[in-house]
């Protein structure tokens, strides 16, 4: 452990109230929910900030409800628990199948959904399953609360939409309408608790062998997790035949901006995602 | 900082402590209870090393605060839940040099409690966080299984 112990602080905070009067008091606290990436950053003397408050346990923010037309999930539901919502499971699979693949089970009982989105890392499994199921974040503070599309949340490489004195507090899924194909498939080094080379996410439907719409997102192949709206352009109205594929290879491999880097090389992102698309639309039919 | 009072019970023995806030429960268990049987492996939640149960959940020692665990509920190796388990280890030989078996067998134990008779494969998920340097795992799961086969 690296990091000098009296140099640190850190409170609980008893309510979500207080949480928010200490993120805006001009001291520069910052939130920690689970701790999975912040504790790693702490234990290796890297953390840039001194001053923490705990929303780990905060009740306002650990609920999943279920509206006719939507299902909010509070950004510190843990991995573990979104695996085990029923509701979850039925509707928004890749969302459950992406907190699957995040880190070990005793991360996953830790880790949450929110934290893995203001963790903003570009191979965080959660974010692709939220571009493909159009979600919602709920931002609050003491001024209030704003709503923002998750599309737009992500501008740049960690860089986001949230000021200092803001909490995520809610994940808004809207419901499915009609029957969705759904897919998904994170391919790292090993099957369990890898970082990701690529993970691609989709959804479509169908009418017979058309696609009547779909929708496609990948993370760790840019700066912020992708969604490859040409590619969707390209593929909407179209009958899936082998042509089809063979073009939607090409436009993909356009649209997306790997990199080489510790975990994989740019030519073989660029390969996988081409590969997985051509197993996701062959499903298709 | 200002140290802080930390108060949990531990393996059902009411604790009280009073350490720098972000002191990590894994340091408390180790340097202020003196339970050494919780180790440190990685330091970055990959190994598995320093599992310990939260309100009977499996979390790692070192990616926790100990103000976190404030009011709960801890269990480690030392706890006395873990005896039918760590037999099974041994008899089937899942232990070589023992870094990683406390770990192992909090990860089983947690595994065990949510599916009593899992297959292979549920044993490789639910122990997925937990790194051995020695023995190549194939031990490890079958000690889980002699476990599974004998509560039938």
């Amino acid at each position: 452990m690296r990091s000098h112990l009296p140099d640190f602080d850190l409170v609980v905070a008893p309510d979500l109230p207080s949480a928010l009067t200490l993120l805006s008091n001009g001291e520069s606290w910052r939130p920690m929910a689970g701790g999975t990436d912040i504790m790693v950053l702490f234990n290796a003397g890297r953390l840039p900030y001194r001053r923490l408050v705990s929303i780990a346990k905060l009740p306002e923010l650990n609920a999943v409800s279920v509206s006719p037309d939507s299902v909010a999930i509070g950004a510190g539901v843990s991995y573990s628990a979104i695996q085990q919502n029923p509701i979850l499971q039925a509707e928004f699979p890749l969302v459950c199948l992406a907190a699957s693949w995040t880190g070990s089970p005793a991360n996953q009982n830790r880790g949450t959904l929110g934290g893995n989105i203001v963790n903003a890392s570009p191979a965080a499994d959660s974010l692709p399953a939220l571009l493909v199921y159009d979600a919602e974040l709920e931002l609050v503070s003491l001024q209030g609360s704003r709503r923002i599309p998750y599309s737009q949340f992500h501008t740049g490489y960690k860089a986001m939409q949230i000021r200092s004195d803001e909490l995520l507090a809610t994940i808004h899924l809207p419901r499915p309408r009609g029957t969705l194909k759904q897919y998904a498939r994170k391919v790292g080094t090993r099957r369990a608790q890898a970082i990701s080379k690529v993970c691609f996410n989709a959804a479509a439907q169908m009418d017979s062998s058309i696609i009547k719409s779909i929708r496609i997102a990948l993370g760790s192949v840019a700066p912020t997790p992708l969604r490859c709206h040409q590619l969707e352009t390209v593929l909407t109205g179209q009958p899936v035949t082998a042509a089809l594929i063979a073009h939607a290879r090409e436009v993909i491999a356009k649209e997306i901006q790997p990199i080489d880097d510790i975990r994989s090389t740019s030519h073989y992102r660029s390969l996988v995602t081409q590969n997985l698309l051509s197993e996701f639309l062959s499903q298709l039919l | 900082m200002a140290e802080t009072k930390v108060t949990f019970s531990v393996n059902g023995k009411p604790q009280s402590v009073t350490v720098p806030p972000m002191k990590r429960l894994l340091d408390v268990i180790r340097e202020d209870l003196h339970l050494t049987g919780t180790k440190e492996g990685c330091g970055e939640g990959e190994c598995g090393a320093c599992s310990v149960l939260l309100d009977g959940q499996l979390v790692n020692s070192c990616l926790l605060p100990a103000k976190q665990a404030d009011g709960s509920s801890i269990q480690t190796i030392e706890g006395t839940a873990f005896e039918q388990i760590q037999r099974a280890f041994a008899e089937a030989g899942a232990a070589q040099c023992g870094i990683c078996t406390p770990g192992m067998i909090l990860a089983s134990h947690a595994l065990l409690q949510r599916i009593p008779h899992p297959t292979r494969d549920q044993i490789r998920a639910g122990l997925a966080g937990n790194i051995c340097r020695c023995t190549g795992y194939q031990k490890i799961l079958d000690a889980v299984e002699l476990v599974s086969q004998r509560s039938k």
